[in-house]
């Protein structure tokens, strides 16, 4: 992610008038940068309409929303959708699968791009390197309901492996419909789409290493291990941390189409997660109020989240995601 | 073999066994990529004899037919969906680079007026996201519901795009705008007759993401489009392919028949083809556009 802002410039000079911005008056530089503020007003427009207001409109959070009904006369509620959702069942359900399937995230896909980055590197054959990269990089760029037709047309029901089964007289295995493996197949399925994303960036960070540091660590004797462990790793820690916290600041949006997609066939109890359950009991259910202070929540302790582990991040001496300049 | 391909001296040479098992890992993790696209290809472009006989899929065909291609191009469900996709892929991605761009460029002089909170507003989106619900409000309260601009205005703008636009723009010598200014030139001529033509590489990039965005676009559909003769293809795929569903028309008729194993792949194909067309370029662009701009910062 880009730095919050990154100025490279001081302040555009031209002869004249314009060399000592701060002698002019606000309607002076109104005047003189009108065309440079028309040029930014569709796009601001679109993120007011489309961001701010609907921002806004998570007050509907705290009222008693009809959807038949102008949101003004609305009678306001106070907490009571949060008291509703907080005695949910279904919403502590849906917090501990988030939960669950940011931990197996972090814990098992996390490594794998970092494994395959230093596998690529250490190939000589700077061709083999570039197809592997090319191919491993290819699903990133498709849908969620490609990515889950193809894991159907080889893992599902009557998919290429369980007829490979039957064919032996073996049982089939219900790869993509049982519920407790479900959180494994969503790891899987995002290992399987983005693993060539990060690999490329860990690759980026690892060709960035100098590698005079590796030959003076082999010159003082130290073998592949403590290469790894003394040269590689400290390297691309950076990137790691950022990732990371990414990765966290993100923990409670665990892929939202792919789940959505793949809900019905293990049932909400597996696969319920924040916001699926905003979209089926917000929208699904016609009970808005109740949605929209599950989104607030969501919102609110995800924001939460992002801006810890910046700190965090900057505590331990680490770029974060962003800074103030 | 290039120079670049020589082994370090400090290297050291790996063993036989350790060789080996690179390679194994390399062509699994290949395999295990590309496998499914072929199964895919191959079944889509079968017989339904072939597939009848074997199951329902085919790792490599016995005989080539396009039937199933035939079958969905010729004006049904999924010929308007392709329409739809395309319209919105091209409109969306015209309008979301010219507001990007153009926002970009009116951002990148930091002694103009109002820049700060400005750019601070374009920048919290990062932070915030509305949600959606109230988001689904909003453009109901707008009358898009079942319109296909609501595939499109929602997310038009991407902050994200319009950091690494502006970042690129900022990179350009200003003596060669100053220079301009000089000449009499306003700021929307320096723009479109210095500004994008210097900046090709890295609009072309932004674009792609913004058109791989609006092809692969599939909840915001289901959200917001209940009449099934403006669904993107993304949507028909779910219905056809991953729950093998009939499409119902407005009227409740069947507009289809339930799909048979050929034309199910046949669409994913469909909706498959494009992305691996232009991959080759983003591809070769990512390290450019996106790394420098991602992680430089």
């Amino acid at each position: 992610m880009p730095t919050f802002v990154s100025e490279r410039h001081k302040p555009r000079s031209l002869p004249g008038s314009t060399r000592r911005p701060s002698r002019l008056s606000r309607t002076q530089r109104l005047r003189r940068d009108r065309s440079m503020l028309l040029m930014v007003l569709p796009a601001g427009l679109l993120l007011l309409v489309f961001t701010y207001v609907p921002l806004l409109g998570n007050v509907i959070a705290f009222l008693d929303y009809q959807p038949y009904l102008p949101i003004d006369q609305a009678p306001w509620v106070g907490f009571a959708n949060f008291q509703l959702l907080f005695t949910d069942p279904a919403f502590w359900g849906a917090v501990s699968n988030t939960l669950q399937i940011t931990f197996l995230q972090v814990f098992l896909a996390f490594p794998v791009p970092i494994a395959l980055a230093l596998l690529l590197s250490s190939l000589i054959s700077s061709r083999v390197k570039k197809v592997v990269q090319t191919v491993v990089y290819l699903p990133h760029f498709l849908s969620w309901v490609l990515v889950v037709a193809l894991f159907q047309q080889v893992l599902g029901g009557s998919g290429v492996v369980n007829q490979f089964l039957s064919q032996q007289g073996l049982h089939s295995i219900g790869f993509m419909t049982t519920p407790e493996t479900f959180k494994l197949l969503i790891v899987a399925q995002g290992v399987w789409k983005d693993a060539g994303w990060a690999t490329i960036i860990f690759l980026a960070a690892l060709t960035a290493i100098d590698d005079a540091l590796y030959e003076s660590a082999a010159i003082d004797g130290a073998g592949w291990w403590r290469r790894l462990w003394h040269v590689t790793l400290p390297g691309i820690r950076p990137i790691i941390a950022i990732l990371l916290i990414l990765n966290l600041g993100q923990a409670l949006n665990v892929g939202f189409e792919q789940i959505l997609l793949q809900r019905a066939n293990v049932g909400p109890d597996a696969a319920e997660v924040l916001d699926t359950y905003v979209y089926f009991h917000g929208i699904g259910d016609g009970n808005f109020g109740l949605g929209a202070a599950a989104g607030l929540f969501k919102g609110v302790v995800g924001l939460i989240l992002i801006l810890v582990a910046n700190k965090v991040s900057h505590l331990l001496g680490e770029q974060g995601v962003y800074s103030r300049q | 073999m290039s120079t670049t391909d020589a082994r370090p001296v400090w290297a050291g040479k790996p063993s036989v066994p350790t060789r080996v098992i690179k390679a194994i890992v390399l062509i699994v993790v290949a395999v295990v990529v590309l496998f499914p696209f072929l199964v895919v290809v191959s079944t889509s472009l079968a017989s339904q004899a072939d597939l009848t006989a074997n199951g329902g899929f085919m790792i490599l065909p016995d005989s080539f037919t396009f039937e199933a291609y035939r079958a969905i191009l010729s004006g049904g469900v999924v010929t308007k969906a392709v329409l739809v996709s395309v319209f919105v892929t091209v409109v969306g991605t015209t309008l979301s680079l010219i507001c990007t761009t153009l926002a970009a460029y009116g951002l990148t002089r930091r002694d103009s007026f109002g820049h700060r909170p400005i750019l601070t507003f374009f920048l919290l989106t990062f932070l915030f996201t509305p949600g959606i619900i109230p988001s689904y409000l909003m453009v109901k309260q707008l009358g898009l519901i079942d319109n296909v601009w609501a595939l499109i205005l929602p997310s038009a703008i991407s902050a994200f795009n319009l950091v690494i636009v502006r970042g690129f723009f900022m990179g350009i010598p200003e003596e060669l705008l100053d220079a301009a200014r000089i000449d009499g030139a306003g700021e929307w001529r320096i723009f479109a007759t210095i500004v994008v033509p210097l900046s090709r590489a890295v609009l072309a990039v932004v674009g792609l993401f913004y058109a791989v965005g609006y092809w692969n676009a599939f909840f915001n559909a289901m959200l917001y489009l209940n009449d099934t003769t403006r669904w993107p293809l993304q949507l028909v795929v779910r219905t056809y392919v991953l729950q093998g569903n009939p499409i119902l028309d407005a009227s409740g008729d069947a507009g289809s028949q339930p799909p048979t194993q050929a034309v199910q792949m046949a669409v994913a194909v469909l909706a498959l083809l494009p992305i691996a067309m232009i991959f080759p370029f983003l591809q070769r662009n990512f390290t450019k556009g996106v790394l420098t701009g991602a992680i430089k910062g």
